[in-house]
């Protein structure tokens, strides 16, 4: 598959969305809602779980299975009330020493003027800062598509994964071929430029751990996904607040790729 | 020497105001602040010109100098928009970052430039911004910085992304001990900087009718299916909106600096 061919086949019907990994990876679920500022935010499910008896707070963006639920999902663009949601429960999750999974699948943050007027920017921006401060650990999974800034909200983060076929891209490369080239048709190499897929992710540093995916049997999946958190957990929980919080800082501090006083930096090694 | 040619040749150049279409001599738009005499409009500057307006006299010095981006992507046009931008603007990047005082207050200083590149956040940029607030976590100063970006640098595929991470961290760790941090929001502030470092602030001030929004306006529009009003994504709307601490007017500017940052001075906070 090209890579736009694997983005396309995230945004299908047919793929387990958010609501179907909770299911298969948490048990004891509780679902809580709402960001008790301004509403309910449907694109963003979240609740408490536990995985094998170790207590978790799990935020999934979900973007529906049907057109009912898509539409209810706003087709998985969270408002900034999602995002705060999802800030209100990693803050809860922090206050009891519980580890938080994401789970990330949008297109994008809504683009709405509500959203816009509610503070998109600000919500996004909000999440990004408090989830690289938050003293528990946290871990995301990229289950579809990752769509930017609506994307690292909540995945900034000790761990990240990505499914094997899942995307992870700065801008669509709709988006991207038409503020480039003006022809939202040449997304195809818009998505061979930027480099989205998983293996993409994992040579950037960007991800560490690649799920393969295996939908026919998808408790298999699911219990691949947990074999993983747990090991990851396992060694999370191990840290002092302040290692986790320094590791993690490390872990985003080491982006960037530039030439300084002739010399190419950045600790990122990739070739083409 | 170079210095005088570079002075003469600025006094005889003129800029047209994008709103008005009326041409005036630069020397009289510096004067002015770049605000146009005519209509009022607040013309985008560059980070030097800006850095002029706001530090105090000779105290400005730039610290992580010598960075350049690196088109690793190997992205159609990108080492070509690059080299324009370089040699259009006579900066590295779209940001300059450096040591400042400010109505004698001492503060680190960021400024994002819109003629490089739309003031894209690539690799250099977010690395330069992030070298300011270690710098001044380690010193214990206040950064003030001066937003305006297109977003994210696409060209620089998902490494531009975590640059919104990376620098968001270094807020959080500068926010964590106790400094300041003032953003001052002007035209365009947008995307990937809207939703990180330019909404950080303790204190967020932006510049009179700054556009400041996260989603581009016709994307807004295609998804909202109707006409937004006018002051959509204005300082004016998102301070109606809660999201702005204060509209400062650029000639008020230095002087509301410098009042936050001596309410801010930690000698004051340890009494």
């Amino acid at each position: 598959m090209t890579p736009y061919e694997k983005l396309k086949k995230t945004r299908q019907n047919g793929r387990p969305t958010g609501i179907a990994y909770i299911n298969g990876i948490f048990s004891d679920r509780v679902e809580l809602h709402g960001d008790r500022r301004f509403a309910e935010d449907a694109a963003i499910v979240s609740g408490i779980g536990s995985i094998d008896g170790l207590p978790v707070t799990y935020i999934a963006i979900e973007k529906g299975t049907d057109l009912a639920t898509r539409m209810k999902t706003n087709f998985g663009c969270p408002k900034p009330e999602g995002y705060r949601k999802a800030l209100r429960l990693m803050k809860q999750a922090e206050k009891f020493g519980r580890p938080v999974i994401c789970f990330v699948d949008t297109q994008g943050a809504f683009c709405g003027a509500d959203g816009e007027e509610r503070g998109q920017g600000e919500a996004i921006a909000e999440n990004i800062m408090e989830m690289l401060g938050l003293k528990t650990p946290t871990i995301s999974i990229v289950i579809g598509e990752g769509g930017s800034g609506g994307a690292l909200a909540i995945c900034s983060a000790d761990r990240v994964y990505m499914m094997e076929n899942a995307v992870y891209s700065v801008i669509s490369p709709e988006g991207c071929a038409s503020i480039l080239w003006k022809d939202a048709s040449r997304a195809e190499d818009a998505a061979q430029c930027l480099r989205i897929t998983a293996d993409d992710m994992k040579s950037f540093g960007v991800a560490e751990t690649i799920i393969p995916e295996n939908f026919d049997d998808f408790s298999a999946t699911c219990e691949v996904i947990k074999k993983n958190l747990k090991e990851d957990l396992s060694e999370l929980l191990k840290k002092s607040t302040e290692d986790l919080l320094n590791d993690r800082y490390r872990r985003f501090r080491k982006f960037g790729i530039y030439e300084e006083n002739g010399e190419t930096h950045g600790t990122v090694a990739y070739s083409i | 020497m170079i210095f005088d040619k570079w002075i003469a040749a600025f006094s005889q150049e003129k800029l047209t105001c994008s709103a008005c279409k009326k041409e005036f001599p630069v020397k009289e738009l510096r004067k002015a602040n770049y605000i146009c005499p005519d209509c009022g409009k607040y013309m985008r500057i560059g980070g030097r010109e800006r850095i002029n307006q706001v530090v105090d006299k000779k105290s400005f010095e730039e610290f992580a100098t010598g960075l350049s981006s690196v088109d690793f992507l190997e992205f159609p046009g990108y080492a070509d928009k690059l080299a324009k931008a370089k040699e259009s603007t006579g900066e590295e990047d779209a940001v300059i970052c450096g040591h400042a005082t400010i109505g004698g207050y001492p503060c680190a200083i960021f400024v994002m430039d819109s003629r490089f590149m739309m003031a894209s956040m690539g690799s250099v940029v977010g690395e330069k911004i992030t070298r300011t607030f270690e710098y001044a976590t380690a010193h214990h100063l206040p950064v003030i910085g001066f937003t305006a970006s297109g977003g994210a640098r696409m060209q620089e595929g998902i490494i531009s992304l975590m640059q919104m991470a990376k620098c968001s961290a270094a807020v959080k760790k500068h926010s964590t001990e106790g400094n300041l941090y003032i953003t001052v929001l002007t035209d365009p502030t947008t995307g990937g900087v809207t939703a990180s470092f330019a909404m950080q602030g303790d204190i967020i001030l932006a510049e009179p009718n700054a556009l400041v929004g996260f989603a581009g306006r016709r994307v807004v529009e295609q998804t909202t299916k109707s006409q937004l009003p006018d002051n959509f994504q204005s300082a004016e709307f998102i301070l109606e909106h809660g999201f702005a601490d204060a509209i400062v007017p650029r000639e008020e500017l230095n002087d509301t600096l410098t009042t936050i940052l001596k309410l801010h001075r930690k000698e004051q906070a340890a009494k």
